[in-house]
């Protein structure tokens, strides 16, 4: 009896908002349409796709494209390959927004600051096409001015983008030209909350500039930073194809197949579908594993966690 | 003695710092204004040495003649401006509802509809279910197919929700009061409050559809229809004579008009993102925290 009633009372409450239901509407209507729908496709990681037979009419063949993927000869190179980058691209463009905000946040005026955080953020608003075209171009062995300087100081042309082993500074390298600026505006964001009587004081007690950003202004963006970490750390498997694919050639491809353009060629190209569903599938999974931990480790350190 | 010390040190620091930051600066602008020099200067002397390339020795535009005259690039502007034209109010009607939801204390299933929403945000189909989806739903080969499965920013509606929560709550109340229905809410007395952040997102849902590609390389067949980045992709990154628009004249400046064509595609952005620099920092805050 009690329990109707709040059902009654549930409804009525609904009821009086349903304009507000109405206008998520198109905004579920979405989230139905093009993200939860392509999920119930996952299921033909399990199947032999064929599209004839359609997502369900396919046959099942429970967990044999996994262990196709496991035994085939590209699943350590690629797996290798993921890691190696992302954990290159964590220790190297980790520091540097850090380090650019604390010596920006010293000048002291104003408006050179500005100017200086509009001009960083320049390169995040190049897109992906235009950027890599421009690494091309500039690595190019003949014209390039990479290669030109290299020549100047006595060095050799080195041909960038057709080795292997040259693929993951090629990548990190330009992320970091492109996203230091960017992901310096959280540490910027982090140091205004710095109290300025407490600088004020420092100063007059005779700390040095250094001891400032060291005994201060680093220790107020600490708990930022770890936050960043850890999500960073939540990041490692998430490489994304696109720059990948841009920046790929045949020669380097040893050093530049990851498991996200793998899951793109094995789908797209040699129209594996099913085989590529379970390559993706296996890569969201190491994701969200590692984005769960990530968080969990945050919740403890901050009590402030993703969800 | 020891002010004296002190002072020394702040200089050396001091100098340090001005040296990083020149050096960063550099960095960064350097291969811009590389660009932009090459692109104005004559093809054969870029061919020659063009050594740093500090100023154009012999001013040249006939690139961007050459760009401007090709059907194909120019054909992919339009595309791009009819994806951003269409695709942008969708995006923020989409965002500001979905935000304004989330923002409203006490409604009954928001819990999970939230979860439902954020559960997006770190789980999707992939590549290839999403891909089958496009075609099911028969957006293939058109250019629904880019405006559609990005419609709605999950990250950018979060933003837009923290912006709502800050508008206090009895501004929403007393219009109820008065008579006014969610919609006039929205549009009449949230909206204006937030304004800036919706700048921003939509700043944001703009720079990505003028970026993006991927999604047009997969779902699109018809080279009339791709947008601008997917020419730009084949302009410099495949070599591409801009679709058999070749001639002596074209190839007087194969290499001038690749520079051209980036000063083009990415001088609109550069001369917007300036006025909204203030308040990125807001919502690169609220992205930290929640993914």
């Amino acid at each position: 009896m009690k329990q109707k009633k709040f059902n009654k009372k549930r409804l009525h409450k609904i009821l009086n908002n349903w304009e507000l239901y109405l206008m998520l509407l198109p905004a579920v209507l979405y989230i139905i349409l093009f993200v939860y729908k392509p999920m119930y496709g996952i299921q033909i990681a399990f199947r032999d796709f064929q599209f004839k037979d359609g997502i369900t009419g396919s046959r099942w063949v429970g967990f044999d494209q996994f262990r196709r993927l496991f035994n085939s000869y590209w699943f350590p190179i690629i797996l290798k390959n993921t890691l190696t980058i992302s954990i290159l691209n964590l220790l190297l463009s980790f520091p540097l927004p850090i380090i650019f905000a604390l010596a920006a946040n010293e000048l002291r005026n104003e408006k050179v600051k500005r100017t200086l955080q509009t001009v960083s953020y320049a390169p995040h608003f190049i897109s992906m096409v235009v950027m890599c075209g421009m690494v091309v171009m500039f690595t190019s062995p003949s014209s390039g001015i990479i290669n030109k300087a290299i020549e100047f100081f006595g060095g050799e042309a080195i041909a960038f983008m057709q080795k292997p082993e040259m693929f993951k500074w090629v990548f990190v390298l330009s992320g970091i030209w492109q996203g230091t600026g960017w992901s310096s505006i959280i540490y910027f964001s982090a140091l205004a909350a710095v109290d300025k009587s407490l600088l004020e004081a420092a100063e007059i007690d005779g700390a040095s500039r250094l001891q400032r950003i060291l005994y201060i202004n680093l220790p107020t963006i600490v708990p930022t930073i770890s936050i960043q970490i850890v999500l960073a750390v939540g990041r490692l498997m998430s490489l994304g194809q696109e720059k990948v694919l841009l920046l790929q050639t045949s020669p380097n491809l040893n050093g530049s197949e990851i498991i996200a353009t793998y899951v793109y060629k094995v789908g797209l190209e040699q129209y594996s579908y099913s085989f590529s569903t379970a390559a993706g599938l296996f890569n969201s999974l190491c994701n969200c594993i590692l984005l769960i931990t990530a968080n969990t480790i945050t919740k403890k350190i901050t009590k402030q966690g993703l969800w | 003695m020891k002010r004296k010390k002190i002072s020394v040190e702040n200089l050396v620091m001091d100098t340090s710092i001005a040296v990083i930051l020149l050096i960063l600066v550099l960095i960064t602008l350097y291969p811009v204004w590389y660009v932009v020099v090459a692109s104005f200067t004559d093809s054969t002397e870029l061919a020659r040495n063009p050594g740093l390339l500090l100023w154009p020795e012999e001013f040249d535009a006939g690139a961007y003649r050459m760009v401007f005259k090709n059907p194909l690039l120019m054909g992919a502007f339009k595309n791009t401006f009819i994806i951003l034209v269409t695709a942008l109010p969708i995006n923020i009607v989409l965002t500001l509802l979905c935000g304004y939801f989330m923002a409203c204390p006490g409604m009954y299933w928001k819990k999970i509809i939230t979860a439902i929403i954020m559960f997006t945000m770190f789980f999707n189909g992939g590549l290839i279910p999403g891909y089958l989806n496009i075609r099911d739903l028969g957006l293939y080969n058109s250019l629904w197919a880019l405006i559609l499965p990005g419609a709605l920013s999950v990250y950018n509606a979060i933003i837009c929700k923290t912006a709502i929560e800050a508008v206090p709550d009895s501004l929403r109340e007393s219009a109820y009061i008065d008579g006014a229905n969610d919609i006039q809410i929205i549009f009449k007395i949230i909206l204006p409050l937030i304004k800036p952040t919706m700048a921003v997102l939509l700043l944001y849902y703009g720079v990505a559809h003028w970026n993006s590609w991927f999604n047009a390389s997969l779902y699109i067949k018809d080279s009339l229809k791709l947008p601008v980045q997917n020419i730009m992709r084949s302009i410099l990154l495949a070599n591409d004579t801009l679709g058999g628009q070749g001639g002596d004249d074209y190839n007087a400046y194969a290499e001038t008009i690749k520079y051209a064509a980036i000063v083009i595609t990415t001088t609109p952005i550069m001369c917007i993102y300036p006025f909204l620099q203030k308040y990125f920092a807001k919502g690169v805050m609220i992205g930290a925290v929640k993914g």
